[in-house]
């Protein structure tokens, strides 16, 4: 019982800094299927390359905790805020007096969900929001508003209507102002998208340069460049909010978008091996938190080839 | 992302109760009992290594040859005892070299028995652990040279790609790798526990 013949040439610290690189890689740049061939290639070389990396994996999947530490957006109303406290002191300064008090920080409460978590949070107004996969939301408010903050991932709004306290999600430049309603939200890089399921609701894209009034049913796909209305059938709402009871619905979906959403909900990725492969298309209901059965169905169905390596699973002709 | 495109008739066909097929299971279910059993001990298993070797620089090798031993051996057959396995593998790998060095006295290698072992740790004490690891990871990042502790910041709490953390502090995509690296390194041994392991930091 002893190590394969490469590692005992090379010492724990630069296997661990090979492991390292290559778990950077695969996490802040472009990853091809080439690239992650190259990965196969060197953690088959030894068994030491492969727990380095699993090890480094595992601890790094641990340091998601840090995300609480995530310092408050400087958008557009922080940044007011501290020019009316900059004004604020000058004005104190002016007057030679210390009577006047920078304007309280409104509590926000934050609530994030790890990859593959979800979370239900309820209201005090009676409101109800669901927290998707991977998200990070920000509630907080003063007297004439609720204000959500999605920072990051998705949310499934039921918000109880108030006139004089309107509920207000913002996703960096762009926000929905709800008028009593069921709806959807997710962000993504300078992009938001709203699904209006029940009621009435506005979007005001990029700090209100466009706004747009939704009707059930309406998806608005709001970038810094462009605002984009599509109409859903309630069947496709109802799959769009699988996610509430666990399950993800592809209609017609092709392997690579089908990939990307079970790897929104899981640290063990599918990697897509050609761009044939890529372009197939499926369909059904699936267990969000099981890529397995998945790659099993794709695997019979689309007689596909599955390897499963460590961290991913690999779909190929 | 996965659109659900409209006007595509509903197949019906849904998620079939197939069984797991075989090879699905080793792999993953191997990586699954190494992260959730093997790698909790680190901390313990490096406390005794260093405590039973004298020489401390050698102490991250004979890590990587026990981890590499006992996963090879969980390949056959997972151990049902993961943390006496684990001991019984470093006394046994330290009794070899120290025949195999002349250098230290078996002697010194203590029983098994006498080891102080943390027991299974019970599920409040998962969950205090939990809390735990973002005051270890704080302590951690605050540890880490500044331009990599900007680099970590940026990539890991901000969530921004690698492009725009090398554009945001005008480095080469070369050295935001090298930090990333460097910081995913550091954080991960204080999540595992190799306080004060010289060769932690490189």
């Amino acid at each position: 019982m002893s190590t394969s013949g490469e590692a005992v040439l090379k010492s724990q610290m630069e296997i661990e800094s090979e492991a390292a690189e290559w778990l950077q890689r695969r996490h802040f740049w472009d990853w091809s299927a080439s690239d992650q061939s190259e990965l196969d290639a060197w953690l088959a070389q030894s068994t030491a390359h492969e727990i380095a990396f699993v090890r480094l994996m595992a601890g790094y999947g641990r340091t998601d905790r840090l995300v609480a530490l995530r310092a408050p957006r400087m958008d557009r109303s922080a940044l007011t805020r501290l020019l009316r406290i900059a004004a604020g002191l000058a004005v104190v300064a002016a007057l030679g007096t210390w009577a006047m008090q920078t304007p309280s920080t409104p509590t926000e409460t934050r609530y994030v969900t790890p990859v593959g978590g979800r979370q239900t949070i309820m209201l005090a107004d009676g409101s109800r929001i669901d927290l998707n996969t991977d998200s990070e939301i920000r509630l907080g408010g003063d007297r004439n508003h609720r204000l959500a903050f999605l920072d990051k991932g998705e949310a499934y709004f039921q918000i109880r209507h108030d006139a004089s306290r309107p509920f207000v999600v913002r996703a960096g430049a762009h926000r929905v102002v709800d008028l009593g309603t069921k709806f959807l939200v997710r962000t993504g890089g300078d992009r938001m998208d709203v699904t209006l399921v029940e009621g009435r609701a506005r979007v005001d894209a990029n700090g209100g340069a466009r706004s747009v009034d939704l009707l059930p049913g309406d998806e608005v796909i709001a970038t810094a460049r462009q605002l984009t209305t599509v109409h859903k059938t309630s069947q496709d709402l109802g799959n769009q909010l699988g996610w509430r009871r666990g399950v993800i619905v592809f209609r017609h979906t092709t392997l690579a978008d089908a990939a990307a959403e079970f790897n929104r909900y899981n640290p063990n990725r599918i990697v897509i091996g050609s761009a044939e492969v890529a372009a197939l298309k499926i369909d059904g209901t699936f267990p969000s938190d099981d890529p397995d059965s998945f790659a099993e169905i794709a695997q019979v169905i689309l007689h596909l080839r599955v390897e499963r390596r460590a961290g991913s699973i690999v779909l190929t002709k | 992302m996965a659109r659900v495109m409209t006007h595509t008739p509903d197949t019906g066909r849904t998620f079939p109760d197939l069984r797991r097929l075989e090879a699905a299971m080793t792999s993953s279910a191997l990586v699954d009992w190494f992260v959730r059993e093997v790698l909790p001990l680190e901390a313990a298993l490096m406390r005794y290594l260093r405590q039973n070797w004298r020489n401390p620089d050698e102490v991250a090798d004979l890590r990587q040859d026990i981890y590499v031993q006992v996963y090879d051996a969980a390949r056959k057959q997972v151990p049902t005892h993961t943390k006496a396995f684990v001991f019984q593998t470093a006394r046994n790998l330290l009794i070899d070299r120290v025949r195999h060095d002349r250098v230290v006295p078996i002697e010194t290698v203590p029983d098994l028995e006498t080891l102080d072992v943390p027991g299974d740790v019970p599920s409040p004490e998962r969950a205090a652990i939990a809390r735990d690891d973002l005051r270890r990871l704080r302590a951690a990042l605050d540890k880490l040279p500044p331009r990599c502790r900007e680099a970590v910041v940026l990539g890991r709490i901000e969530g921004l790609p690698g492009r725009a953390i090398a554009v945001r502090m005008g480095v080469s995509d070369q050295a935001v790798s090298k930090h990333l690296a460097n910081g995913i390194r550091a954080l991960v041994n204080e999540i595992y526990g190799r306080e004060n392991d010289r060769e932690g930091q490189s």
